[in-house]
Formats: structure tokens, sequence, C-alpha cells
């Protein structure tokens, strides 16, 4: 068993096509895989959905797909900040499916569980909830929102171990497990690669079960959206 | 005089109870946290998962890892706890949360909230709010009383569509404050900012409540 690979390029060999569905990790532009997004920049692949809580920016994240046209779908809970976003959409040459951000979470989770289904309460007597079954417990109505399988999940964690053992940073980690635990096939970068043993076993957030390659990231750009200080005066 | 930004975020932060654990939307909601009183402790919950929210970062301690849900940089405390973002729902879901403040176009007099979606305006998404407004215990609307066009935001029914239906407690206004007891009553007039005057309020809100 050799998860390691040399570059991202060969971490996504073989796994990609088009019209596939693709679930990336990252919240707004935080903790984003940015050296697998390029590599399925450079691969071609087309016609993908592509699962991902928000859609990046111009040029940095998911945006880097959008500009190519490789995306033609999109399942987001939020897509502000990205004007060839805008421009598609409005174009009517990318669909859009919203999710409340925890539905998405939880659909991920539930998908990497082997959950179909499950009920929630947001969105209830919402747009959201046009066309799904319904159903009332306690006297209270909740809505049936399906579990997501991708074809192929790429995340962003700190450390990962030759297992594919992931540890996520701080917020850094959001959206980034169910992601990896939704994929047929998921494929980790890491900002350190570091021997067997040397994770904490009672740290790890991803278990190695859930990442079949993984890769040294090459791009830890992690551009900052709001840069948001106080002043030294306190 | 109707109250500024800042004296609505005061306001509302009166309603925090020692032991809060508190989500506070983007907009004039994040400034509720300057005005936490000295003698509560509230732990601040951002939905992309952190519970424990710290201050603004000094210009040498930003870190591109550590947001809050409105993307700006922030720090950690002693007691901050990170999870994933379905365990950080799983919070907001599980009626974990005491009190979500979040920002709103329009409620109406049974506590419907529209705060997503402008039809025919570019949609951004939901993003975490309707998973606030359907989890959280007890939920307070910061917005200004009339729109740009001067329309009432408190109406007798919501005209944009909805982020979650009778989910609203209580609504801080520029100029004035509705609260109801529970989500079967209806809203009361329970204060008015300095200068106006019930009959004022009456003819600037469409939504019915009793005063």
């Amino acid at each position: 068993m050799q998860k390691i690979c040399d570059s991202a390029e060969e971490a996504l060999a073989g796994k990609t096509f088009d019209g596939m569905m693709v679930a990336s990790g990252g919240f707004g532009l935080c903790g984003i895989p940015e050296t697998l997004i390029e590599a399925l920049v450079a691969s071609g692949t087309k016609n993908i959905t592509a699962i991902s809580n928000n859609a990046g920016v111009d040029d940095f994240g998911l945006g880097r797909l959008l500009r190519t046209r490789q995306i033609s779908k999109m399942i987001s809970s939020y897509v502000g900040e990205n004007k060839e976003f805008e421009r598609q959409y409005l174009a009517k040459e990318l669909e859009i499916e919203f999710c409340p951000q925890g539905t998405l979470a939880e659909r991920m989770r539930a998908g990497g569980a082997g959950i179909p289904g499950f009920y929630t309460k947001t969105g209830v007597g919402t747009l959201i909830a046009e066309g799904k079954e319904t159903k009332t417990f306690n006297g209270e109505e909740y809505l049936l929102e399906t579990g997501l399988v991708a074809d192929l999940a790429i995340v962003k964690a700190w450390k990962g171990d030759p297992y594919g053992n992931l540890v996520y940073r701080k917020s850094a980690r959001n959206f980034n497990p169910m992601a990896a635990a939704c994929g047929k096939f998921t494929v980790a970068e890491v900002e350190e690669i570091v021997g067997p043993g040397e994770l904490e076993p009672d740290h790890i957030h991803t278990p190695g079960i859930f990442v079949q390659r993984l890769v040294l990231a090459t791009r830890n750009e992690k551009r900052i959206e709001q840069r948001t200080v106080r002043t030294g005066a306190v | 005089m109707a109250w500024t930004r800042d004296e609505m975020a005061s306001l509302a932060a009166q309603d925090l109870s020692d032991g809060f654990y508190v989500n506070l939307g983007i907009g004039i909601p994040t400034l509720v946290a300057n005005y936490i009183p000295a003698d509560v402790d509230v732990t601040l919950q951002s939905e992309n998962g952190i519970l424990g929210l710290g201050p603004f970062p000094l210009d040498n301690e930003v870190d591109a890892d550590l947001i809050n849900a409105g993307k700006q940089t922030i720090t950690e405390l002693d007691r901050t706890s990170y999870t994933s973002s379905a365990d950080s729902f799983g919070m907001i879901r599980g009626g974990h949360i005491d009190l979500s403040i979040l920002g709103a176009m329009e409620v109406s007099e049974t506590g419907d909230l529209a705060n997503w979606m402008v039809p025919g305006k570019m949609v951004k998404g939901p993003g975490g709010a309707m998973d606030l407004v359907a989890g959280v215990r007890r939920i307070t609307v910061l917005m200004d009383h009339v729109d740009k066009a001067g329309v009432a935001k408190f109406r007798k029914a919501c005209t944009l569509p909805f982020t979650g239906r009778n989910v609203v407690d209580k609504i801080i206004t520029n100029f004035a404050i509705f609260e109801r007891p529970d989500r079967e009553s209806p809203f009361q007039l329970k204060k008015i900012a300095p200068g106006m005057d019930a009959e004022g309020i009456r003819k600037m809100t469409e939504a019915h409540y009793t005063e």
C-alpha cells in the first residue's frame, strides 16, 4: 500500500473523467486544496459537478475551475465574491443547487457514512423545500434530504502520515473531514508529511481509511478574504 | 433620534445571560461582541467550526487558518475548540446554541424571516442562515425599521422568499424593539428610540403588534 504520490498530477492520475462529481473541502478560501484544484485544472476534466460550500473567488480556489469552464454545476450554500461565477450563472452556462450550509455538511457526512437520506427542520416552508418529501415527528415538520457521494474528493490537511491519517489545523478543518468521507476516491494534499507513528492516534481527525492518495501540497498561498485586525492599544 | 448601529448592538447585548452560547450573524450583529456586559460570560460560536471566538488579531497575529463565518481573521481563546462543519451544525441544529442574532430584509408579524434572496437579483445562497433559524433556541433580528425606499421591513407578511417560518422572537430596529414571549403570541412594542413616539412607530410599521 503506497498512498504517497510524488505530484498532484500523479495523485489524480486515472481518477478523473468528464461529467464526474467532485467534492472539495474548504470554507471560503480557508482550508481549500489549492494544489489539487490546480492539478484538476491541468487535467482538463470537463462537465464537473462540484460539491463545495463556496465557489472561490475569480482567480483562486474553485474560481480557477470556473474560469476554464470545467464546472457545469455547483452544489453550494453560498457563492458570493465571484464575478465570473455570477456571469456564467446569469448566462445560464452554470447550474447551481443551493443547499443550506448545515444541510450540505450533513449530506456529505451522511453520504460518507452510508446514509442515503435524513430528515431536518432546516428549510421547511422555504424554496429549499420545494419538491422534497416531508414527515412529521412529534408534531413538527421535517424535510427529507439526501446523502451525497462524490466520484472524487479533494481535501487539504495540515499533517498527514503514510497511512493517510490526517490532522487539520484550526478553522481550516471545516468541510474537509466530510469531503474526505464522501469521496469514492479521496486525495489529500498536506502541508507536511510526517513519519509513521508521529501523529498521536488520539488526535487524528480523518483516519487513513478515508484517504486513498496523499501528496505534499506545493501551493499554500492561503489567501485571506477579509483581513481584519485590531490595534495594539488594549 | 434613531438608534445607531452600535446602540442597536448594545441593546441586543443586554439579552445575553451568563453561560450563553451565541452565534452572531454578519454585519450589525457582529458588533454585539463589543457590548457583552463585563459580568456576563458568553461563548461565541462561528458555524465554520469554532466554539469560543476571540477578538480580531493584532497585525502580527493574523493566521489564514483562523477565520470566522464572515471570512474575517480572528483569534482563539483559552476555551476555544475547533470542529468540522458537520459537528458545528450539529450544535446549531441540535438546539445547543442559546441565541442567534441575525440581520434581516423582512420579518412578518408571525415571525417569518426573509434574509437570503431578492428575486431577479443575483442570489448568493442561504449560507448557514436557514440552519440557524431552524435550530437555535432563540432568534433576535437586528435591522433598519424601513428600507431605503421608506417601506416598512416589519410586515404583515414577507414579500421575499423565506429563510424560515415563525422563527423570530425579538426585533431590534433603529426605531423600536418588539418582542414576544413565545411563538404563538403576537409581537409587543417594548421600547422606543429617543425622540420617537408610539404613533410614529405605528405609521412606519405594517405588521400588527400589541402596545
